[in-house]
C-alpha cells in the first residue's frame, strides 16, 4: 500500500512520531547515562515481571471481553439519556488514582456498600484484595475506554450494510457473523494492546487492591530504584523492559488487526432491524452502568460534603489544571493528526509504534529524564506546567491514535483516488476532506485528552514548588494534611471539570452528526 | 502552543520578583510547603528577620528528596535540605554534599542528639491509630493473635512503611520474620503512601492504620473530634526524627547557618505541632498546644542509630517481602 500514490503526505506525521520517540527514548537514555551503577535483574524483579504480565493480560482480556456486549448493546439500543450515559461511563478513566481507589473500595471494600448489604443478610464481607481485586480495578478503569473504542467500530459500519443485511433477512446471529465479527477482528487487537499497556505501568492500584507485596509491579520496582535505592541504572533497565513489552504487544496487535474496512456509505443515521433480545442488551447496559457509576456516586457523595470546606486554593489549582488541559489538547492534536494521516497512508510501522510507547513510558523516568535535560538550560520549576502539558499529551497520544486511525484510513481509502485524479494538493485534501470527515473522532480524542490531562498527576510532582499546583496535586496535598473531606470536594470538582471538558469537545465533534 | 508560552511567561515573571534580596533555597518535602503545612508560616517568620527571600521547594517525600539531591549533585540549587530522617542520614552523608553545623540547642528529644551535620527540627512516634472505642492490642504479638485488621504502607515507597519495618526489627530482632508471618493475616492491604492508607482507614476498611501517635491531635485540635486514638505498644515505639542540614556548596553559607539556628528557635518550633503534626525538637516556651496532652506517651523509645538503620534496612526489607509474599 505504501508504494501507491497517496493524496496526502506522511512526512509531518513521521516527523511528529520521531519527536515523540525522541522524547521517550531520549529521557530513558538520559536516566541511563546518569547512572553510576549498572542495573541487573534480581529475583524480586522477575517476580514483579511475572505478576505484571499476569495482571495486565487478565485485565486486558476481561476489559475487552466485557466491553463487547456492552458496546453492542449501546450500538443497538436508542434510549433517552444514551449519549449522557456514554459520556459518563468514561469518568473512571480520568479520576486521579487515589480518588478512584477510595471510590472503588467504598463500594467493593470490606466496609463497602456491597459488604454492608451482604452483612444485613448475615453474609461475610467480600474479599476484594488479591489478583481478582487488581483485575476488577483495572476493568473499572479500562472498560469504559474499551467500550468507547469498540462502540466507535460499530458506528463506523455504514448504515447501508445493516439495511442490506436486514433486507436479506439476517437475524441477530447472522448480522453478528457477517458484519460485526469482522469489525471486531479489526478493532479488538488494538483495544487489547492499549489496555494491556496501561495496566503494565500500574503501581498504586495494583499494590492496594492486590493486598500486599505479592502485587509488586515493574512500575513499583522503578519507583523503588529511584527513591529507596537511588539506582538509576536499574530504573532505566526496568523502564526499558516495560517499553519492550509494550512494543511487543503493539506489534502483535498490528499484525492481527489487519483487515479491510466496510467501504463507503452515505453517512445516513444507522438503524438496526435486528432487535433481537432487548432484555439481554438492557441487562448489559444496566450492569455496566452500576459497576462504573456506583464508585463514582461514592466520589460524588463524599465530595458534596467536602465542597464547602474547600479553600480558595483549590479553585486556583483548578484554573491551572484547565490551562494545562487546554495546552495538552493543543499539543496532542498537533502530534496526533499528522501521525494518524501518516498511518492512514500506509506508514504504519514506526509511527504506530511511537504512538503507543507513551503508554508504556514510566512517568517517573520521563519526568526525571526531562528534569536532568532541562536543568542546565533553565530552572525546571519554571517549566513545570509546559512540561506537564507535554507529557500528558504524549501519554494521551496512544488513545487518540486508536480513535483517529480507523476513520482516517477509511477516508484516505475512499476518497484518495478521486482526490489524486482531481490533482488535489496535500493541503486541500487534509483541510477539505480529511479533517471534516474526522470531526467526531477529533472531538472524542480532544475530549479524552483534556479530561485525562486534567485528572492526571503526571510529572507535576517532580517539578512543582509551593507556588504551582494542579488540581490533582492539590488534592494529594489536602490528603497529606489530613484534610480528607476537602480533598473529596476537590475530587468532585475535578470530576465535574473533566467531564465538562470531555462533554464539550466530544459534543463539538458530533455537532450535526448522529452519534 | 500559545498557551504554553503564556504559561511559561507568567511563571518566569513570578519567579523574577524579589531578585535583589539574597535568596535562600530550601528543598523539603511536599507536605511541608503545602498551604496546610508549616511552609507559609515559616517563610513569613524567617523573612521577617533575615531580609532575604526564602524559597521553599517541595519534593514528594523524604526519600525522593534525597534522590533529587543525588540527581543534582554538587550543582544543586539548594542551600538547605530539610526533611530527611535518621534512616536516610547515612546515605545522605555518603554523598559528601553536606557541611557541618554550628547549632546548639536544648533538644527535648527522647534521645541524645550529637550529630555534627544534621540538625533535628521535629520528631514523632510511629503508632497504629484506631477508633477510640476499639479495644486495641497492647503489642505486636497480641495484634497478630487478634482479628484486628490493619492497613500499612509499603516500606519501598513510604516513610512510615519503612518506619514500621525498623520498628518490628528493633523490637524483635531475629524474631522479626516470625512476627511478620503472624501479622500477615491481620494486614488488609499495603498502600503506596500514607494518604491512601489513612483515607482507607477513615472509610472503615480496617480497624487500625499505621500513622503517628500525634495523628489523634489533628482530629482533636482541627476537627474537635476525639474519636481517634493511638494504640500504645508495650515493646516501645519506633521514632522518626526529622532533620535538616546545610549544603557544603551553598553560596549563602551565613544565611543558611542563620536559618538552622532559626529552625530550633521558638518562632519556628511553635509552628510545627499544629502544621506538621509532630513534636517540636525543642519545646517552645509557650509549651505544646492544648490537645497534645491527651496523646499516648510510649514507655520506651526505639531508634536505630544512623549506621545500624542503614545496614539493617535491606535485610529487614527482604524478611518483610518474604513473610508477606507467601
Amino acid at each position: 500500500m505504501a508504494g501507491r500514490a497517496q493524496p496526502v503526505t506522511p512526512w509531518p506525521g513521521i516527523g511528529a512520531a520521531s519527536l515523540v520517540a525522541a522524547l521517550i527514548l531520549g529521557t530513558l537514555a538520559t536516566v541511563a547515562l546518569r547512572a553510576e551503577t549498572g542495573g541487573g535483574f534480581n529475583p524480586a524483579d522477575w517476580a514483579a515481571l511475572r505478576f505484571t504480565l499476569v495482571q495486565a493480560t487478565l485485565s486486558a482480556l476481561f476489559s475487552a471481553a466485557l466491553a463487547v456486549p456492552v458496546a453492542r448493546a449501546l450500538a443497538r439500543r436508542r434510549f433517552p439519556g444514551r449519549r449522557a450515559l456514554i459520556a459518563l461511563l468514561g469518568a473512571p478513566f480520568i479520576l486521579p488514582i487515589i480518588v478512584a481507589i477510595l471510590g472503588l473500595l467504598q463500594v467493593f471494600g470490606r466496609a463497602g456498600w456491597i459488604s454492608d448489604l451482604l452483612g444485613t443478610v448475615g453474609l461475610p464481607p467480600i474479599q476484594i484484595y488479591g489478583l481478582h481485586g487488581v483485575v476488577l480495578a483495572h476493568v473499572f478503569f479500562n472498560l469504559p475506554l474499551a467500550t468507547r473504542l469498540i462502540l466507535q467500530g460499530w458506528q463506523e459500519i455504514p448504515a447501508e450494510r445493516f439495511r442490506l443485511a436486514a433486507q436479506l433477512g439476517c437475524g441477530g446471529m447472522a448480522m453478528f457473523r457477517l458484519i460485526e465479527l469482522p469489525m471486531l477482528r479489526r478493532i479488538l487487537p488494538g483495544v487489547l494492546a492499549v489496555v494491556f499497556a496501561i495496566c503494565l505501568t500500574s503501581f498504586a492500584v495494583a499494590l492496594t487492591l492486590g493486598g500486599g507485596p505479592r502485587a509488586t509491579t515493574i512500575e513499583l520496582a522503578i519507583y523503588q530504584a529511584f527513591t529507596y535505592d537511588f539506582n538509576l541504572g536499574r530504573a532505566a533497565l526496568l523502564s526499558a523492559v516495560q517499553l519492550a513489552l509494550t512494543t511487543f504487544a503493539a506489534l502483535a496487535a498490528l499484525k492481527f488487526s489487519r483487515g479491510d474496512g466496510f467501504g463507503a456509505g452515505l453517512n445516513r443515521a444507522i438503524r438496526r432491524w435486528d432487535g433481537g433480545t432487548p432484555v439481554l442488551d438492557t441487562l448489559w447496559i444496566l450492569a455496566a452502568t452500576a459497576f462504573l457509576l456506583l464508585p463514582l456516586a461514592s466520589v460524588v457523595i463524599s465530595g458534596v460534603l467536602g465542597v464547602f470546606e474547600m479553600p480558595i486554593l483549590v479553585f486556583q489549582a483548578a484554573l491551572t489544571s484547565i490551562l494545562v488541559a487546554v495546552a495538552s489538547t493543543a499539543i496532542l492534536l498537533l502530534l496526533a493528526l499528522p501521525m494518524a494521516t501518516a498511518i492512514a497512508t500506509g506508514r504504519t510501522g514506526i509511527v504506530e509504534l511511537s504512538g503507543i510507547l507513551g503508554l508504556a513510558a514510566s512517568p517517573l523516568v520521563i519526568g526525571t529524564g526531562l528534569f536532568v535535560l532541562i536543568r542546565p538550560l533553565a530552572n525546571p520549576t519554571d517549566l513545570a506546567l509546559p512540561v506537564t502539558a507535554l507529557v500528558n499529551a504524549v501519554m494521551a497520544l496512544p488513545f487518540a491514535l486508536r480513535i483517529l486511525v480507523p476513520a482516517a484510513r477509511d477516508t484516505v481509502d475512499r476518497h484518495g483516488r478521486l482526490a489524486l485524479s482531481l490533482n488535489m494538493n496535500n493541503h486541500t485534501f487534509f483541510t477539505r476532506i480529511l479533517l471534516p470527515r474526522l470531526r467526531p473522532q477529533i472531538g472524542f480524542a480532544a475530549g479524552l485528552t483534556a479530561a485525562l490531562s486534567m485528572g492526571d498527576l503526571g510529572v507535576i510532582a517532580l517539578f512543582a514548588d509551593a507556588r504551582i499546583a494542579t488540581l490533582p496535586l492539590q488534592i494529594y496535598r489536602l490528603m497529606g494534611a489530613y484534610q480528607m473531606q476537602a480533598a473529596a470536594g476537590g475530587a468532585l470538582l475535578l470530576l465535574i471539570l473533566s467531564m465538562g471538558a470531555f462533554w464539550i469537545l466530544d459534543r463539538g465533534g458530533r455537532w450535526h452528526a448522529e452519534a | 502552543m500559545k498557551h504554553l508560552a503564556i504559561a511559561a511567561g507568567i511563571l518566569a515573571a513570578t519567579s523574577a520578583v524579589a531578585a535583589d534580596k539574597p535568596q535562600l533555597t530550601v528543598y523539603t518535602y511536599d507536605s511541608f510547603v503545602s498551604d496546610w503545612g508549616p511552609g507559609p508560616k515559616v517563610e513569613e517568620a524567617f523573612e521577617a528577620e533575615c531580609d532575604c527571600d526564602l524559597n521553599l521547594v517541595g519534593v514528594e517525600d523524604g526519600a525522593a528528596l534525597l534522590s533529587r539531591l543525588r540527581l543534582e549533585g554538587k550543582n544543586t540549587d539548594a542551600d538547605i535540605v530539610l526533611g530527611l530522617d535518621t534512616n536516610l542520614i547515612t546515605a545522605a552523608k555518603e554523598t559528601g554534599l553536606f557541611a557541618p553545623h554550628s547549632v546548639t540547642a536544648d533538644y527535648t528529644l527522647p534521645v541524645d542528639w550529637t550529630d555534627t551535620v544534621f540538625v533535628p527540627y521535629d520528631w514523632g512516634y510511629f503508632a497504629f491509630v484506631h477508633n477510640a472505642d476499639l479495644p486495641a492490642p497492647a503489642n505486636f504479638r497480641a495484634l497478630a493473635d487478634s482479628d484486628t485488621k490493619i492497613i500499612i504502607q509499603d516500606p519501598r515507597s513510604s516513610t512510615p512503611g519503612l518506619g514500621l519495618l525498623l520498628w518490628v526489627k528493633a523490637a524483635y530482632g531475629e524474631d522479626a520474620p516470625a512476627i511478620w508471618a503472624d501479622l500477615a493475616d491481620n494486614i488488609v492491604t499495603v498502600t503506596k503512601g500514607w494518604s491512601e492508607a489513612y483515607g482507607l482507614f477513615l472509610e472503615g476498611e480496617a480497624d487500625m492504620v499505621l500513622s503517628y501517635t500525634t495523628s489523634p491531635a489533628y482530629h482533636v485540635i482541627a476537627e474537635e473530634d476525639a474519636s481517634k486514638a493511638a494504640a500504645a505498644f508495650d515493646e516501645g515505639h519506633y521514632m522518626q526524627v526529622e532533620v535538616a542540614a546545610k549544603l557544603a556548596n551553598s553560596e549563602q553559607s551565613e544565611l543558611a547557618d542563620q536559618f538552622l539556628t532559626f529552625m530550633v528557635s521558638d518562632k519556628f518550633q511553635q509552628i510545627i505541632p499544629t502544621t506538621n503534626w509532630m513534636y517540636p525538637a525543642v519545646t517552645p516556651s509557650s509549651g505544646l498546644p492544648e490537645g497534645f496532652d491527651t496523646l499516648v506517651t510510649p514507655q520506651k523509645s526505639l531508634l536505630f542509630d544512623q549506621e545500624t538503620a542503614a545496614s539493617v534496612r535491606d535485610q529487614a526489607l527482604s524478611e518483610w517481602l518474604g513473610a508477606l509474599s507467601q
